[in-house]
């Protein structure tokens, strides 16, 4: 038996949960999980959904690939790691149709999209396969946070402005409208959610100077 | 077959993946860093979406869907078996992607190494998968109509990497500001691409 036992919220636990969020971000620095959040930003409802979903197949996936480590064949691990997570990804998507249809249709087919989002397999390949179960859960956590804030960010501008509501509530009162002020159309397509992640990266980078790239 | 062409032309502007759809995006920002390795993964790209569109087209539809199983039995004409999609459609794609990286070894070893890690990763990238999901949401009539939309949204997406690749390699030489080079940009001129690309979204063919 180890005398030594990590605590279970160490400053090493803790980092787990912190880094992701601003200097190893999935999205901003990992570039990683890009397609989804780009695509599901529109509004603030889907993109909370998008983000709750992908942390659950995220922490629940660390978990287990993290406790099947040691019995895995090298040959194979893609396979198994993307049958676990198919198969997490199937289960979230029948409950989302159970409790948010209006929602998960609005989602469509990036809630099976969850299967292929890089991060997913991305922290399974780097971390989960070489770490016990618990920092793997944590790191699933952490890196999912990480990306459902930027995912939150996207969506609030992009709501905002393209819609005049925040969450489905209007936000916007009456009387901007009457003033000419319109609705930022660029704003609910696509290629707007490009800039914006553009902007996010520029802020971000701005201010944290070790982020910048040199070439 | 106009309408085959429609589809094809359609999938490759119109719904074009990344511009579009955002599927691809990390091998799309990760491989764009030169014009040769874009080639090979776009080229790679469209014989995968070619293969799988179709296949996945067929098992959809005689094995998946709601009532697809009364070819075996008429009492089968309830069963749906469209929750096996994601597990059934990825491994069709993981398999394709071992064939083509088996092909690429033996024809090309020079482009076999320089994709590297990308070509297995192929089998997770967004495009390929959303691929199959779009044409099961779609519904094609025929096989020839997914093939076209298979084929279309793989040339759709080999347009897009080299697209941005050829641009990223001349802006390597603008004043870019520092914490917007390399990745800040290339999410800036992908949106502005998107932007000239939806300028398709009113042809009618």
């Amino acid at each position: 038996m180890n005398a030594e036992k990590e605590p279970l919220f160490s400053s090493k636990n803790i980092k787990l949960l912190t880094e992701p969020m601003n200097d190893s971000n999935p999205i901003t620095v990992q570039v990683l999980g890009i397609c989804s959040a780009l695509a599901v930003t529109v509004k603030l409802k889907p993109a909370f959904v998008m983000a709750l979903s992908v942390m659950v197949v995220m922490a629940v996936s660390n978990v287990v690939i993290s406790l099947l480590r040691k019995t895995v064949p090298p040959r194979i691990r893609i396979i198994v790691q993307l049958v676990v997570i198919a198969a997490m990804v199937i289960l979230v998507d029948q409950v989302l149709k159970a409790f948010v249809f209006d929602i998960s249709k609005q989602l469509s087919v990036f809630v099976g999209l969850i299967i292929t989002n890089c991060i997913i397999m991305g922290r399974l390949e780097a971390f989960a396969l070489s770490n016990k179960p618990w920092q793997s859960f944590l790191d699933g956590i952490g890196n999912a946070a990480g990306y459902g804030v930027i995912l939150l960010i996207v969506a609030f501008f992009r709501e905002l402005l393209g819609s005049g509501t925040v969450w489905g509530f209007k936000v916007i009162p009456e009387s901007v409208y009457d003033f000419g002020y319109e609705n930022n159309g660029l704003m609910i397509l696509p290629p707007m959610a490009l800039i914006v992640v553009g902007v996010i990266i520029w802020v971000q980078r701005a201010k944290n100077k070790k982020l910048v790239e040199s070439n | 077959m106009e309408n085959l062409v429609n589809i094809f032309v359609k999938s490759v502007f119109i719904d074009n993946m990344i511009f579009a759809y955002f599927l691809g995006m990390c091998s799309y920002l990760a491989v764009s860093k030169t014009v040769k390795t874009s080639t090979g993964l776009g080229i790679a790209v469209i014989f995968v979406l070619g293969f799988t569109v179709p296949v996945d087209y067929l098992i959809e539809n005689y094995l998946l869907k709601e009532g697809a199983l009364v070819w075996l039995s008429e009492s089968f004409i309830d069963v749906d078996l469209s929750f096996l999609s994601f597990i059934i459609f990825i491994a069709i794609i993981a398999s394709m992607v071992q064939l083509v990286e088996m092909i690429i070894e033996k024809f090309s070893p020079t482009l076999y190494s320089s994709l590297g890690i990308f070509l297995p990763l192929i089998a997770v990238n967004c495009a390929i998968l959303g691929g199959s999901l779009f044409m099961q949401e779609r519904a094609y009539n025929n096989i020839a109509e997914a093939t076209a939309f298979g084929l279309g949204s793989g040339v759709g997406w080999f347009l897009a990497i080299v697209g941005i690749a050829a641009i990223r390699e001349k802006i390597r030489y603008s004043n870019v500001p520092d914490p917007l080079k390399g990745l800040g940009i290339t999410f800036i001129i992908t949106g502005l691409m998107g932007i000239a690309f939806m300028g398709f979204m009113g042809i009618k063919l």
